[in-house]
C-alpha cells in the first residue's frame, strides 16, 4: 500500500496520549520502542510536534451499508473514512440487505473488510432474524463463523418483547457475547420525528419521548441484573438514559453504554430548520441533554463513544422531514467533535479520549489487538492528530460515498494526520494512503 | 424581507393589521357586480396540494381568480407525486412553467418550509397547512372574522346583534380566545395561539390533556382542561374539529364523553357572554365537539369564516405579488405617484 | 414621477393657501351645478387619500347650493395600476361606492394634483367594474401638465405650468393639519424616474 509497508516507521515527538514528547519506532506490525531520542536510520520519519498519539480509534457502531446499499457506502469506502477518522477498527452494523442474521453474511462483510485493508471490520450480528423482533437469529453460528461475532444487535430497531430480549441475553453468555441494545419503545415512537418537547410541540412534528429510551433501558438492565448477562446500551440520547445507566453501574451490573459525537454537540433547535440533515435516530435532544451526555461520558458512567455512522444518498435528505431518512455521517468527524465537546471543555484529557474511544470499545467488542497501550510489543495500531488545527467541514473531502453530516460550514479543531493499521500506514499527512 | 407566508409567527403586529386591513378591502369587492380585480393579471398562482382538502383549494382557487391570476391546480391524488416523484422534482416543475407563487398543502410538517428556503423555486409560497404544524391563513380568516364582531363597533368594542362592524386598523388587545379541542394535532390551533398573542389577544387552549402537547407550556397561553370554567371568560370560543381517526387511539374514552366534557351545547353558550361569538374552522362534527343548535345559531360564524377565508387570502395573495417585492414583512410604499 | 417633495428636495413655495384653496373649490362646486343642470344626479367619488377629503368638502359646497344632500364615496386605484410591478405591493385605500350606486348617474372623480393620468386611467378601469355611470367628469385641485394619456380635466382649480424637476404637494387639513399647495424642486431624481 505504501513505502511503510516494507520500511520501519519513527515518529518523532509526539505527546503519547497527551503526555510529554516521545519517539516511537513502528517495526513491522509491532511498537518496538518508545522513548526519547530513538534513532532508526532507514525508517521513514513522522515529525510530530505537537501532536497526540492515540491507540487507533474503536467504533462499535458504524453502518457499512454493504450488503445492499451500495449507494450509499460500501464495505471499503466505510473503512476509508473510518481510517481517514483515525480508526482502526470498526463494528459494522446489521441492518443490510440481507441483513446481517447468519453465518455467510457475515463472514462476507468481515472478508470485505479484510480486502479493503483500511482498517478492522467487526461484522456485529442481528439479534433476531430480518431484525423483526420475533425469532432468534442464530447467534451462535455468526460467533463460531470466520467473523467471530460478539456483539448482536438489531439496532435500528429495539428488541422490544421482553422475553426475547431476555433469551437473547442469556443465551450469548455461552459465548461471551454481549447485546447491543437500540433503546425505543416501538409504541411511543409511533410517527415520531424528532424530541418531543417544547421544539415539537411548535414544530407540529411527531414528538419522539425521552421516556421511549429510557423505559426499555431500565427494563434491559433489570433484565441483564437478572440473567446475570452483560448488556450494551446503543447512542444514549436522554439525561434520564444516564441517570439509569449511572443507577445500574451503582449497583455492580454488567451495563455498557456509547454515545455518539452528535447527541455530545447538537440539539433539536437546530431541527427549526426543518433541514433533514438533522434528522436522525435516536433523535437530537435538548441542551439539559448534552450536558449531561457529556457529564456521563466523562464520569464513565459511558463508557465510550459510537458514531453511529449513518450515511444516506443525497436523495434521501433532499426532501422534505417527513419523507427523508435517519441518520448522520459521523467517522471522519467523531475525534474533532469530541475535542471540541469534552477536551476543550475540559472535561477529558487526551488519556482519557483514548480510554473511551479505543480501549473501552475495544474491550466491550473483546478485540485482542485493538485499543492496547501504546508500548513496547503492542501492535502498531495507532492514530496522530493536530489538536491546534482548526477547520471548517465540507463533505467534499469525505471519503465516505455520503454527504449527509450535521456539520457542514462548521469549524471543528483537530485532524486526523497519520493512521497506522498494525504498522502500516493508512493515512499519511492527512491523506489517504 | 419575507417572500412567503409560513408560519403566523413570522408576522408582525403591523403585518397582520395590515393583511386585515387589506382584507377589509378585498371583501368590498364581493359585493360588487364584477367580483374580479385586474391585479394579479399575468401571474401564475399553482395550488400544490398533497393532501385532499377541497374547501381550502376552492378558497384559494377564488382568491387567485378574483385577482385575474392564472391559477394551476396540482394535486397529489392521480399525479406523478403519487407515482413517488419527490416533492424536489415537483418543485422544479413548477419553477420551470413560471409559478409565481405556491399555495401548498401538505402532509409533512416543515414541507412548506422546506420548498421556501431549498433553493428549487423561486416564487413566494404560501403555507396552506401542513401537518400538524400551521394553517396561517385559517389563523388570519379567524382573527379577521373575531375583530369583525370583537372591534368592529365604532368604539372599537364588540358590535351588537352579531352584525359585523368595520374594524380597519385595529387589532384584538384584550380580547379573550378559547380554543378548544384537539390541540395537539391541530395545525389551526398552533397558527391561532401566534397571530392572536400578536394581536394583543389572550388566548386559552382547551382539551383534555392527551390533547395537549408536550412542550405547550411554553406557548404564550394558558391551557386549561375545564371547559365550563373559561367560558363565562370568552370573548369568542373556537371549536376544533375532532378527527375520527383520533377516537380509537386512547386519546379519550367515547364519543359521548368528549362531547359531554368538551363539546358545546347551547346550555354551555348560553353562559358565554352575551357579545361572544362561535367560531370552527369547519367541517364540522356535529353532535361530537358542536351541537346543531349551536352550529346552526346566529353566534357561530363557521359560514361567515369561509366567506372571509377569501378576502383573506386575496389580501396574502396581494400583498405577495402584487409589487416588485413582497409588503408583507417589507416597508409599505406610501407615496402617491403618477398622479 | 413622484409628486410628493422628497427628503432631498429644495424648500417648497406656497401656490395656493388655505382661502385660497376653499374660493376654487366653491367654483367648481357652481360649475358642477351649471353644467350638470343641477347636480341631482351626481356622485361625487374621490381618489385616496387627498382626493376623498376635496370630494367631501365639494359635496358640501354643493349640498348648500342645491339644499339636496349630494352622494359622495371614494374609489380606490391602486389595484387598477398600470405599475404595480415596479414598486412593493402598495396599501390599499378605501372604496366606498353611495349605496345608490353610480348607474345611470353622472359620477365626477375628484383628485388633488393631475399629472401623467395615469391615475385617472386606473379609476376610470375601476369605476367600469363598479357599474356603468350616465357621464364620467373629472374635478382637480392643481393641473401640473405632463400628460402621458389623452385625459383632461372638466374641473380645474388651478393650472400649474411645471417642469419634471418640480414637486407639487397638496396638504389638506384632514390629512397635513393645514391647507396648502407647495412648488418645490427636486434635487435628485426620485427612484423609479
Amino acid at each position: 500500500m505504501t513505502v511503510s509497508d516494507d520500511r520501519n516507521t519513527l515518529i518523532r515527538g509526539a505527546r503519547v496520549l497527551g503526555a510529554e514528547a516521545q519517539d516511537v519506532l513502528i517495526e513491522g506490525g509491532t511498537i518496538a520502542a518508545v522513548g526519547p531520542g530513538l534513532s532508526a536510520p532507514d525508517a521513514v520519519v513522522v515529525e510530530a510536534d505537537g501532536q497526540i498519539l492515540l491507540p487507533g480509534l474503536v467504533d462499535l457502531h458504524t453502518h457499512l451499508r454493504e450488503p445492499g446499499r451500495e449507494d450509499s457506502e460500501t464495505v471499503l469506502t466505510g473503512t476509508r473514512a473510518a481510517a481517514a477518522g483515525g480508526f482502526t477498527a470498526v463494528h459494522a452494523m446489521a441492518n443490510t440487505f440481507p441483513v446481517a442474521d447468519t453465518a455467510g453474511v457475515v463472514e462476507q462483510v468481515w472478508r470485505l473488510g479484510r480486502e479493503s485493508g483500511y482498517c478492522d471490520v467487526q461484522p456485529v450480528g442481528a439479534v433476531t432474524v430480518g431484525l423483526e423482533g420475533r425469532k432468534l437469529a442464530e447467534l451462535g453460528a455468526m460467533h463460531d463463523s470466520a467473523a467471530g461475532v460478539r456483539i448482536f444487535s438489531d439496532d435500528g430497531k429495539c428488541v422490544d418483547d421482553a422475553v426475547i430480549m431476555r433469551r437473547a441475553l442469556e443465551y450469548v453468555k455461552a459465548f461471551d457475547g454481549v447485546i447491543a441494545q437500540h433503546a425505543q419503545e416501538p409504541r411511543l415512537t409511533e410517527g415520531a420525528q424528532m424530541n418531543e418537547g417544547v421544539v415539537s410541540a411548535e414544530l407540529g412534528l411527531g414528538g419522539w419521548p425521552a421516556v421511549a429510551e429510557e423505559s426499555v433501558i431500565a427494563r434491559d438492565v433489570l433484565l441483564a441484573a437478572h440473567v446475570g448477562s452483560r448488556v450494551h446500551i446503543c447512542h444514549v440520547s436522554t439525561a434520564g438514559s444516564v441517570e439509569i445507566v449511572r443507577w445500574a453501574k451503582s449497583k455492580g451490573w454488567n451495563v455498557t453504554a456509547e454515545v455518539t459525537p452528535h447527541h455530545l454537540l447538537l440539539t433539536d433547535e437546530l431541527v427549526r430548520s426543518y433541514d433533514p440533515v438533522y434528522k436522525v435516530n435516536p433523535p437530537l435532544r435538548t441542551e439539559a441533554d448534552v450536558t449531561a451526555l457529556r457529564e456521563g461520558l466523562a464520569d464513565g458512567t459511558i463508557d465510550c463513544v459510537a458514531t453511529d455512522h449513518a450515511p444516506h444518498p443525497h436523495e434521501d435528505k433532499d426532501c422534505e422531514w417527513g419523507a427523508a431518512a435517519m441518520g448522520m455521517v459521523g467517522l471522519e468527524t467523531a475525534l474533532s467533535v469530541v475535542q471540541h465537546t469534552m477536551v476543550e471543555t475540559g472535561l477529558l484529557d487526551w488519556a482519557q479520549v483514548a480510554d473511551r474511544m479505543s480501549f473501552r470499545p475495544a474491550a466491550i467488542g473483546r478485540l485482542g489487538h485493538q485499543g492496547r497501550p501504546v508500548s513496547t510489543g503492542e501492535p502498531a495500531n495507532l492514530t496522530l492528530v493536530d489538536p491546534a488545527y482548526r477547520g471548517v467541514v465540507n463533505p467534499v473531502g469525505f471519503a465516505s460515498r455520503s454527504r449527509n453530516t450535521p456539520y457542514e460550514g462548521r469549524e471543528l479543531p483537530g485532524r486526523v494526520t497519520h493512521t497506522f493499521l498494525r504498522g502500516r500506514a493508512t493515512v499519511v499527512d492527512g491523506k489517504l494512503a | 424581507m419575507k417572500r412567503h407566508l409560513i408560519s403566523a409567527a413570522d408576522l408582525t403586529r403591523d403585518d397582520a393589521v395590515l393583511i386585515l386591513d387589506t382584507a377589509e378591502e378585498m371583501a368590498r369587492v364581493a359585493d360588487r357586480p364584477i367580483k374580479k380585480l385586474p391585479t394579479l393579471r399575468g401571474r401564475t398562482v399553482v395550488n400544490l396540494f398533497f393532501e385532499d382538502s377541497t374547501r381550502t383549494r376552492i378558497s384559494f382557487e377564488a382568491a387567485a381568480k378574483r385577482l385575474s391570476a392564472d391559477v394551476i391546480n396540482f394535486s397529489a391524488k392521480g399525479s406523478s407525486v403519487s407515482k413517488g416523484e419527490s416533492l424536489k422534482d415537483t418543485a422544479l416543475t413548477l419553477e420551470a412553467m413560471g409559478a409565481d407563487a405556491v399555495v401548498i398543502r401538505h402532509h409533512d410538517s416543515g414541507a412548506p418550509h422546506r420548498l421556501a428556503t431549498s433553493g428549487w423555486i423561486g416564487g413566494s409560497v404560501v403555507n396552506a397547512g401542513d401537518g400538524t404544524h400551521e394553517h396561517p391563513t385559517q389563523a388570519l380568516l379567524d382573527a379577521f372574522t373575531m375583530r369583525r364582531h370583537l372591534a368592529g363597533a365604532p368604539d372599537g368594542g364588540p358590535t351588537r346583534h352579531g352584525e359585523p362592524g368595520d374594524s380597519s386598523g385595529r387589532d384584538l388587545a384584550g380580547r379573550r380566545i378559547t380554543v378548544v379541542g384537539d390541540i395537539l394535532h391541530s395545525r389551526v390551533a398552533r397558527s391561532n395561539v401566534h397571530l392572536l398573542t400578536t394581536l394583543g389577544a389572550e388566548v386559552t387552549l382547551v382539551a383534555p390533556p392527551t390533547l395537549v402537547p408536550v412542550g405547550a407550556g411554553n406557548w404564550p397561553c394558558e391551557i386549561s382542561y375545564d371547559l365550563d370554567a373559561v367560558l363565562p371568560k370568552s370573548d369568542a370560543v373556537m371549536m376544533l374539529r375532532v378527527q375520527r381517526e383520533r377516537m380509537n387511539a386512547a386519546f379519550f374514552p367515547t364519543e359521548r364523553e368528549y362531547a359531554r366534557r368538551y363539546g358545546l351545547d347551547a346550555d354551555r353558550m348560553a353562559r358565554m357572554p352575551g357579545h361572544a361569538i362561535v367560531m370552527h374552522p369547519g367541517p364540522m362534527n356535529r353532535g361530537m365537539e358542536i351541537t346543531a343548535e349551536v352550529a346552526d345559531s346566529e353566534r357561530c360564524t363557521a359560514v361567515e369564516q369561509v366567506a372571509n377565508g377569501v378576502s383573506i387570502r386575496m389580501a396574502v395573495l396581494y400583498l405577495l405579488l402584487g409589487g416588485n417585492e413582497p409588503a408583507v414583512g417589507a416597508p409599505i410604499a406610501r407615496t402617491e405617484e403618477s398622479k | 414621477m413622484d409628486s410628493i417633495s422628497s427628503p432631498h428636495a429644495a424648500p417648497a413655495r406656497s401656490v395656493l393657501e388655505g382661502p385660497d384653496i376653499a374660493r376654487v373649490l366653491t367654483r367648481i362646486a357652481h360649475e358642477i351645478v351649471e353644467r350638470a343642470k343641477g347636480a341631482d344626479d351626481v356622485v361625487l367619488l374621490g381618489i385616496p387619500t387627498r382626493g376623498v377629503f376635496l370630494a367631501r368638502r365639494l359635496a358640501a359646497k354643493l349640498d348648500a347650493i342645491t339644499g339636496r344632500s349630494t352622494q359622495v364615496g371614494s374609489l380606490d386605484i391602486t389595484m387598477y395600476r398600470d405599475d404595480l410591478r415596479l414598486r412593493p405591493a402598495r396599501t390599499l385605500g378605501r372604496t366606498e361606492i353611495p349605496a345608490d350606486g353610480v348607474d345611470g348617474r353622472l359620477v365626477v372623480l375628484v383628485d388633488d394634483v393631475l399629472f401623467s393620468g395615469r391615475t385617472i386611467r386606473a379609476a376610470l378601469d375601476a369605476l367600469g367594474d363598479i357599474g356603468r355611470p350616465r357621464a364620467v367628469q373629472l374635478a382637480v385641485l392643481v393641473d401640473r401638465g405632463h400628460r402621458e394619456l389623452p385625459i383632461r380635466a372638466d374641473y380645474v382649480g388651478k393650472n400649474l405650468p411645471t417642469s419634471l424637476r418640480e414637486t407639487v404637494r397638496v396638504q389638506l387639513d384632514e390629512e397635513d393639519g393645514r391647507d396648502s399647495v407647495l412648488l418645490g424642486v427636486r434635487e435628485t431624481p426620485a427612484p423609479g424616474e
